[in-house]
Order: C-alpha cells, then sequence, then structure tokens
C-alpha cells in the first residue's frame, strides 16, 4: 500500500478545512478548537493541529490532504507537514485583502521549504465582496507561471479542479525533468 | 503604589497613554525577552531612554550617528572620560565642532529610536518607579509623548506587516534572474547597499543583518523593498537540510511516478 500526500495551506480562516471537506471520503479529521484570542474571533472555532483527509484511490494507493493551521502561533507545524508531498495548495480568502500579505508570506516559507509544484486558489469567489483572480494575481505579485484558479471550497466541483490542475502541474514537472 | 505587570497584558502603547495623561515622573524599566530598556520621563513627557547596555552616552550617540569617528570618540573618553554629557556638550561647541541644535537633534533621535522599538516588545514585564529620574550627568530633552504614540503605533503596524510578509530570517536571498531586473540600474542607498553585497544563498537574512549591524526591522524593510521591486527572492539558504523525504515521490522511476500522478488525476475526475 502506497501513501502519497498534499498539503492545503493558508491564512487563517481562508476555507482550508471547508476544501478538504469538500473532497474527504472521510469526515475531516479536524482538531478544531473554540478560539480564545478576542482578535481572532471572527468564527467560532479554527484548527489547532491539522487536517487531515483521504482519497483511496485504489487498492494499494491513497492520497492523504493535510491542512496546515491557520493561527500563527502554530507555525512550528509547516516543517513537519511539508515533509514528502507531492505538492501544496495555498488557499486565499478573496474578500479579506488584510489577509494577502500573510498568504505572501506563507507561500515563500512554504516554497523555500517545500520545493514542489503549487497552485493558489481564490477562495469564496462566491462573495460579493471577492476580489477576481486577476487582481489577486497582481496584490500576490505572482507571476504569470503560477496557476490561480477561482474556488469556492464547498462546492465539491470546484474544489477537483484545483487538485487536477495541481496535478497537471506535478505530471508536467516530471517531464521536464 | 508600584505600577508593575505583564506587556502582554498592558502594551507599551497604553502604558505611554498612561503615563501622558496621568502626567507622571520617573522611570519606566521593561524587561523584554533579550534585553532590559529604561525610559524617563517628567510630568509625562518623555526625556531620556537607555536600551541594555548600549553606550547612551554623548559620545555613544554621536558615534552611532555617525557625527563622530571611533577613533574620535575614543581619543574624546581618554582625554575627557571624566567629563559630565553637559560639560563635553559645551566643549564640542566651544571647540567649534557642533552646534548645539546639533546635540539635541542627536540625543533627541537616539531616544525615539529606542522608544519605537520597544513599541514592538510584545512579550516581558514592566515596573514603573515614580521619581526615579536619569543620572545627572546626562543630557534630556523633553518631547511631547502624544506625537511619540501615534509614530510608535504607526511603525507597530508596520512591524506586524514585515513580519507578516517576510516571516522567516533564517532564509537567504538571492538575485532574481531575470532580464531588466539589474540591481546595478538600481538606484540604492548606503544602508542597502550595505544588504545587497552580502545577497547570496549561503547567507540568511539574520546574518546579513547581524553584519551590517541592523535590528529586524531594518533588516525586513530593505529586504521588504528588493522583494517588492522584484530584484530578489527568498530561497533555502545553502547547506540548510531538506526535510528528509522531500521531494521523494514513492516509486523511483519516471513512468512509475506518471503512472501514479496519472491514477490520482483519474480518481479525483471521477470524484
Ligand atoms: N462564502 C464562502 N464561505 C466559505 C468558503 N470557504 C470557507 N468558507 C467559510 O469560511 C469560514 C472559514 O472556513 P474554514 O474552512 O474553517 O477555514 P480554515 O482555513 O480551515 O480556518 P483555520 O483552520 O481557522 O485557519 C467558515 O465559516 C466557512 O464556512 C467559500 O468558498 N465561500
Ligand atoms: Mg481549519
Amino acid at each position: 500500500m502506497q501513501t502519497v500526500k498534499m498539503v492545503v495551506t493558508g491564512p487563517f480562516n481562508a476555507g482550508k478545512t471547508a476544501f478538504i471537506q469538500a473532497i474527504s471520503e472521510i469526515d475531516v479529521v479536524s482538531t478544531e478548537r473554540k478560539i480564545s484570542s478576542e482578535a481572532e474571533r471572527v468564527k467560532e472555532t479554527t484548527t489547532v493541529a491539522m487536517d487531515f483527509g483521504r482519497i483511496t484511490v485504489d487498492d494499494d494507493l491513497v492520497l492523504y490532504l493535510f491542512g496546515t493551521p491557520g493561527q500563527k502561533r502554530f507555525d512550528f507545524m509547516w516543517e513537519i507537514l511539508s515533509e514528502g508531498m507531492l505538492g501544496f495548495v495555498v488557499i486565499v480568502d478573496s474578500a479579506r485583502p488584510e489577509t494577502f500579505r500573510e498568504a505572501k508570506g506563507i507561500l515563500q516559507t512554504f516554497r523555500a521549504y517545500a520545493p514542489t509544484p503549487y497552485v493558489v486558489a481564490a477562495n469564496k469567489q462566491d462573495r460579493d465582496d471577492a476580489w477576481t483572480v486577476e487582481d489577486l494575481r497582481i496584490a500576490l505579485k505572482l507571476d504569470r507561471k503560477i496557476k490561480m484558479l477561482p474556488c469556492v471550497a464547498s462546492d465539491r466541483e470546484s474544489v477537483k479542479k484545483v487538485l487536477l490542475e495541481l496535478l497537471y502541474s506535478i505530471l508536467e514537472e516530471m517531464k521536464e525533468k | 503604589m508600584a505600577l508593575k505587570g505583564n506587556l502582554r497584558d498592558f502594551s507599551v502603547t497604553q502604558l505611554l497613554n498612561l503615563i501622558n495623561l496621568a502626567r507622571k515622573t520617573g522611570t519606566l524599566t521593561l524587561e523584554g525577552p533579550n534585553e532590559a530598556a529604561w525610559v524617563s520621563f517628567r510630568e509625562g513627557k518623555l526625556i531620556f531612554a537607555q536600551l541594555g547596555n548600549e553606550d547612551g552616552t554623548l559620545t555613544g550617540i554621536l558615534l552611532k550617528s555617525g557625527k563622530i569617528t571611533a577613533k574620535q570618540a575614543q581619543l574624546i573618553k581618554s582625554h575627557a572620560g571624566e567629563k559630565s554629557d553637559q560639560e563635553l556638550g559645551l566643549m564640542l561647541i566651544n571647540a567649534g565642532y557642533l552646534n548645539q541644535h546639533d546635540i539635541l537633534a542627536n540625543i533627541r533621535q537616539y531616544i525615539l529610536d529606542i522608544v519605537y522599538r520597544l513599541f514592538t516588545w510584545i512579550e516581558g514585564y514592566f515596573r514603573f518607579d515614580a521619581d526615579v529620574l536619569p543620572p545627572d550627568d546626562r543630557i534630556t530633552i523633553r518631547l511631547d509623548l502624544e506625537n511619540v504614540i501615534m509614530e510608535g503605533s504607526r511603525r507597530i503596524r508596520e512591524w506586524e506587516q514585515l513580519q507578516e510578509e517576510i516571516p522567516n530570517l533564517d532564509m537567504a536571498l538571492n538575485f532574481v534572474d531575470r532580464p531588466g531586473a539589474n540591481i546595478r540600474d538600481v538606484n540604492l542607498n548606503v544602508q542597502e547597499w550595505k544588504v545587497v553585497s552580502y545577497i547570496n544563498p549561503k547567507n540568511t537574512i539574520r546574518q546579513i543583518a547581524k553584519t551590517n549591524r541592523m535590528n529586524d526591522l531594518e533588516i525586513r524593510r530593505i529586504v521588504y523593498g528588493l522583494l517588492q521591486a522584484g530584484l530578489v527572492e527568498v530561497v533555502r539558504p545553502v547547506g540548510m537540510p531538506l526535510p528528509p523525504q522531500a521531494r521523494q515521490l514513492p516509486p523511483v522511476n519516471k513512468e512509475q511516478q506518471a503512472s501514479l500522478v496519472n491514477r490520482l488525476i483519474n480518481r479525483i475526475r471521477s470524484l
């Protein structure tokens, strides 16, 4: 039996847990906890250790999806999470520009620790105040080469599209070598 | 009653506000994770600051701001070591080295630099000792705290933003290999040049800062500018070990790898 891993990362409240939940065949073994810090109480719970989703491919292949915890004080987990992964998805809340800077910092850290392919999901595109993918690309200063995809994490089709694009990138990168 | 507590519960901004509004006289001691600082006030005005064991004498301040050379500083110390800062100041003015305005401006800048840095201390302890004032041989100033608080708050926001964008100082920098991105065509100031001359995947940002005696905020500011201009990128420092199995797809064979990814693709398509 073989297992491979992809990591879902992004700022606090971006929609990482929702993203994994939408596609995992098991309930996300989430480690949610009530939020204590007043400043970050835009919602009731946050992921404190990591999310954990699974997709069984066939009898001898399983894909695990790991979600990083969103709050900054847990950033020590990142390095552990990035070990041996195929690629990663950076989820950005397109409607909260105040988190773009942090998204960029996360992206940078991940890219340096884990030189694997990645895609950026411009999440919450269903919200009226969501930035478009094009505007987000400029705000995050992402090169044209980097794939950015519109996303609604609660919608399975949209999550599938993001993961597929990541897999295509992984395949392309293999061919280049 | 002694005013003391934890910076987590009562921030530097709140402390300065309190001192300002209550027009307090005395010295605030802050104990941060790495060093201590002392800031003194008279009737709610900022008059003096000292950081750790930094040389905050007039000689030390003028040396730091580049008004005198290390050699001159040494000369002053050996000739006028016993003199108070006030006497030394007069001596320098009479000798035509500096005028009073220069001296006061340098002291003011030195004190403000320390106080602004304290705004970024979010961890540590504080204590306010009423009526304790700086040593008599130091020159004090008199600054309104309102402006200091405004500027300090602005800087802490900047500090937080830079911290988010450049979270890890243990990373290295590399020049971007892109036509048109030539560092030689850019107008850089002295500080920026100092940083640029050490950019190399072997040096971490922290090492560059240390070599140039810059604090975290100063180095982040410069790196931020270079990143924004698209001249450099953050890279893993040479020699930093990769996480054990990073990049290592289970089957080593290329066809097997591709087949594995194709199986994943088919599975996800079918969901
Ligand atoms: N409208 C909309 N809401 C979303 C979407 N994705 C997530 N949300 C909501 O955004 C909030 C945060 O989602 P989570 O999945 O908990 O975010 P997270 O990134 O796991 O958060 P942390 O683990 O705390 O960092 C929840 O209220 C979700 O229901 C989306 O695509 N559209
Ligand atoms: Mg979560």
